[in-house]
């Protein structure tokens, strides 16, 4: 088995405006299962930050407990990473935040770590608006002990042993929705011309950014009968084609119109969703909640940016914290005097 | 793209580069390994097997295998190859046992003009099947021009008396200081096939330049000095030389020199110094050994005093090339160059001559004065029996092409003689073998190691030069050969790509440390060369594409930067990829003549 990747790369690998290339941002060889769809999740996000020229020490990897958490270890392997408690990743990310919020924010989570032991600080996150990219690798089962039936397992979807999921599981895309994130995407670890293209639209976003991707448990999960295998994800697929276009770029392709829909983020970056249906429109959660509702009702599995708020007010903001990260500032910001105190006094009286 | 059909043994053959440049496509990496293990016997079987003389091309090979080498292109240097075929002959046990025995007699008799490379492949690879071998030579030992035209100081006459041995051991009947003179009396003596491999035996001269005639007793032709000073003919020479010529014959002439009392020893040649046909550490050998190489300088005159040779003059020029790729050398105006001299030595060249052909046989030649040859694959001439190779096919060439027209004329000459045609071709020896050891093992070193090119040790100059039958080039310790050998990226481990076990997770393509596969709509060549992750622009280079998967998308490798690592069968789920080790060794008159597990 090879534990290090060898040392030569292609000699004429792009480079990205930092000078970069995609090799740069790779990680650790991965550790994980032969054909796991979390590796696959691993490149994209390597492949987005590449793409959008961010610079791998300004970014932060967090995770929790778990296969997908594990993965950070798999990208980026020059960004800073926090590997936290099981399910406790929210709250390590909302302090981070708050303490630097200049830095660009990739939590990686799974089923059980968001939707079982995680769920209490999940939905606080996302009720909070964290500035930050959440991805749950969603694979329906517990990999890492063995293949169980995890809380977003389907109702009626074989285990590797036989036995049929007896429980409704949980939408997690869905329940985000529900909650008020203000940018809901779902997407399928095999579909990295879709994936890619919203990781980077989520890092764009300024707020709580949640992408629920189907990751097959290649060893678990894999088998006729598991909703979640490659075959079965393959077969109820309905993806919404998107497209990112940072804002220092221009835009290159022409789309017909009617065929396409144009999105701008705060940052003046385009989001462009192909082939949307005509009534599709990314700003209305009520609609994004029933397209879900009705997909699942049709066997179908609806990918996609499912809903965008552009102008969403971050926990920073709402807090109205100091504009710079906490390491930034001096003696002299943090401590600005009597004087400082007295006038606050003062306004007090 | 038409789905790539492997089962056809070229496809993998090309991907092994330096086998494919090979003119007898010697499977490199296969020895390497051997090395690496230790095999040194093993693998100068391998190599006997395919081209004769490891120990000759270990230290004398043009190397077309090393420029073509992978590492070259994810790297800055190739493997050295050359040299670690040197390792395997200097350091193998005795290998005699191992060589195959003449076979039972089967009746028919050739006859082989030319104890050189050529011959005594078409010898080797034919005594084995009881033909009866008889070989002729104006010298008074075997090996042509590997004897007469290669400095000791390169190759030892015990290593070169000691290959061909092997070969003349197998039963072959030698006339030696017997020059044939005549094709159509050796026609007559009943042979059932000849191989002519005669070489190309004529330097060329410069017959018009003034002086030519009233210097003549300080002018010599390269090649035949060199034979004479290989022969102990001609043993000194003027303390001030002038080479003329940019080959290797050049390189050889002015290193003798040196050590036949030459002190001040000058290359002069027309062509700029990068466009000399000169192996690059051929001439890097003469300049180490403090030999100018003067470019640009076209000769004018041979300059002569009181009846005797002074110097040289020279135009100078400088190249113009044109945009149809033809080179001009154009005179820069300056005035002639006066370069003084007590001797000079022309290599500019060599011919093919075939005196002793008469018309009347029936062997026809071209205008270049070549014989005309059936192809590159027979070696037939137009007459039948009669049969090319080595330099006397296709003009002056190298060892190695040598022995590879010596495998393909025997191959011609043995189906001639059972009355079969020899334009159809016996296949030649392929296999294919899983690599697989456990799960995730491979039985090769898979992982690349990042050694730089091993620098191989000098003899001392001074001593180097005060006799010339002095090796140079000491050879790889067997620390440093295990290091070089471990360079060797493994290219005939195969990526075998079956596409009906592929679930389209993306892991190969995600793992590959030199971006290599792309899961892509297919296309036509050009369009899939620029639509990958990284655009193919080596178009020497193949695409391996898939049949249509699942998704209707095809898996598409580019060759060209492949580490052979293994990563991608290694973290494929459902063993779509498999490494799978190519054995590729061409169709030879005896197919087998070692074993080697």
């Amino acid at each position: 088995m090879s534990y290090a990747k060898p040392n030569f790369r292609h000699p004429r690998l792009p480079k990205n405006a930092l000078g970069y290339t995609v090799s740069d941002y790779d990680g650790a060889i991965s550790t994980l299962c032969a054909g796991c769809g979390h590796d696959s999740i691993s490149a994209a996000i390597r492949n987005a930050c590449f793409l959008s020229s961010i610079q791998p020490h300004r970014i932060a990897k967090l995770s929790g407990i778990g296969c997908s958490s594990k993965t950070p270890t798999y990208f980026l392997g020059k960004s800073h990473g926090f590997n936290s408690v099981h399910g406790r990743m929210p709250s390590v990310a909302t302090g981070a935040s708050v303490a630097n919020r200049d830095l660009t924010y990739i939590g990686i989570s799974g089923d059980g770590d968001t939707a079982s032991i995680g769920m209490g600080q999940f939905v606080h996150l996302i009720r909070r608006n964290v500035n930050m990219t959440y991805i749950v690798a969603n694979n329906g089962c517990y990999g890492l002990t063995k293949g169980q039936d995890s809380a977003t397992a389907d109702l009626g979807s074989l285990s590797k042993y036989g036995a049929a999921n007896q429980f409704e599981g949980i939408d997690l895309a869905s329940l985000a929705l529900l909650q008020g994130a203000s940018f809901v995407g779902r997407s399928f670890s095999g579909d990295k011309e879709q994936l890619e293209p919203m990781i980077r639209a989520a890092i764009a976003h300024k707020g709580f950014a949640f992408i629920d991707v189907v990751s097959p448990c290649v060893t678990f999960a894999n088998h006729v009968g598991s909703t979640k295998s490659y075959s079965a994800t393959r077969t109820q697929l309905d993806a919404m084609p998107l497209d990112f276009v940072p804002m220092r770029e221009e835009i290159r392709t022409q789309f017909d119109a009617g065929t396409s829909q144009a999105v701008t983020l705060h940052d003046g970056s385009v989001i462009h969703l192909h082939k949307a249906r005509d009534d599709y429109r990314t700003d209305d959660r009520m609609a994004a909640l029933a397209s879900l509702q009705e997909s699942k009702e049709n066997a179908k599995f609806l990918t996609g940016l499912l809903y965008l708020d552009p102008n969403s007010q971050d926990l920073n903001q709402t807090l109205n914290l100091a504009s710079r990260p906490l390491n930034d500032l001096g003696k002299v910001e943090l401590c600005p005097g009597s004087r400082v105190l007295n006038s606050i006094n003062e306004g007090l009286r | 793209m038409k789905q790539t059909d492997v089962a056809n043994p070229e496809y993998f053959h090309k991907v092994v580069d330096c086998q494919y440049a090979c003119p007898a496509h010697t499977p490199v990496p296969a020895y390497i390994r051997l090395i690496a293990q230790k095999r040194y016997t093993d693998a100068y079987l391998i190599n006997w097997e395919s081209n004769v003389f490891p120990g000759v091309l270990g230290r004398t090979c043009d190397r077309p295998c090393e420029p073509a080498c992978r590492r070259g292109r994810v790297e800055e240097e190739p493997v050295a190859i050359c040299r670690l075929k040197r390792v395997a002959a200097d350091h193998k046990d005795d290998v005699a046992k191992h060589l195959p025995k003449a076979g039972p007699p089967n009746g028919k008799k050739i006859a082989l003009v030319g104890a050189g490379p050529a011959s005594l492949t078409v010898a080797r690879d034919l005594a084995p099947l009881g033909y009866e071998l008889h070989i002729y030579d104006a010298q008074a030992k075997g090996g042509g021009f590997m004897r007469s035209q290669i400095p000791s100081f390169r190759l030892p006459e015990t290593v070169l008396d000691e290959e061909i041995g092997y070969v003349l051991d197998m039963g072959v009947t030698t006339f030696f200081d017997t020059y044939v003179d005549s094709m159509a009396a050796l026609l007559n003596k009943g042979y059932d096939a000849i191989f002519v491999g005669s070489g190309a035996p004529r330097g060329r001269d410069l017959p018009k330049l003034p002086g030519r005639k009233e210097a003549d007793a300080n002018i010599h032709i390269g090649i035949n000095w060199l034979a004479n000073v290989a022969f102990e003919h001609t043993k000194e020479i003027g303390k001030r030389v002038i080479v003329l010529g940019g080959g290797n014959t050049a390189m050889d002439c002015c290193r003798t020199s040196r050590r036949l009392g030459g002190e001040d020893v000058k290359v002069i040649v027309r062509s700029p110094f990068a466009d000399m046909k000169a192996s690059p550490w051929e001439k890097e050998d003469a300049l180490h050994e403090g030999i100018p190489i003067l470019d640009n300088h076209v000769p004018r005159e041979f300059v002569v005093e009181k009846g005797k040779l002074v110097g040289m003059t020279f135009d100078k020029v400088a190249a113009v090339y044109h945009d149809d790729g033809r080179r001009e050398l154009v005179s820069t105006g300056a005035d002639p160059e006066f370069v003084p001299c007590d001797d000079v030595l022309i290599a500019i060249g060599q011919e093919n001559a075939f005196p002793w052909i008469e018309k009347d046989t029936g062997i026809r030649f071209t205008g270049w004065g070549t014989p005309i040859i059936n192809d590159d694959e027979t070696f037939q001439s137009t007459r039948k029996e009669v049969f090319f190779g080595g330099d006397s096919a296709f003009g002056p060439s190298n060892i190695i092409t040598a022995v590879a027209h010596g495998h393909k004329a025997a191959v011609s000459i043995d189906l001639y003689c059972q009355g079969k045609d020899p334009a159809v071709r016996p296949p030649p020896y392929v296999n294919l073998v899983s690599q697989k050891m456990g799960i995730h093992e491979w039985s090769y070193d898979s992982i690349p190691t990042v050694d730089e090119r091993e620098i191989v040790p000098l003899e001392d100059l001074k001593k180097a030069l005060n006799d010339r039958k002095v090796e140079v080039e000491l050879g790889f310790d067997l620390d440093a050969a295990f290091v070089e050998a471990e360079r060797c990226l493994n290219c005939d481990a195969q990526t075998v790509f079956t596409d009906v076990n592929c679930i389209e997770c993306d892991a190969c393509s995600d793992i590959c440390p030199t971006n290599c596969i792309t899961f892509i709509a297919n296309a036509p060549e050009e369009e899939l060369r620029q639509n990958i992750l990284v655009p193919a622009e080596n178009m020497e280079q193949d695409l391996y594409v898939s049949g249509t998967l699942p998704t209707g998308r095809v898996m598409v490798k580019d060759e060209d930067v492949c580490l052979h690592c293994g990563l991608c069968a290694e973290r494929c789920p459902t063993a779509a990829w498999d490494m799978q080790m190519f054995f590729y060794n061409v169709t030879k008159a005896t197919p087998n003549l070692v074993d080697v597990r």
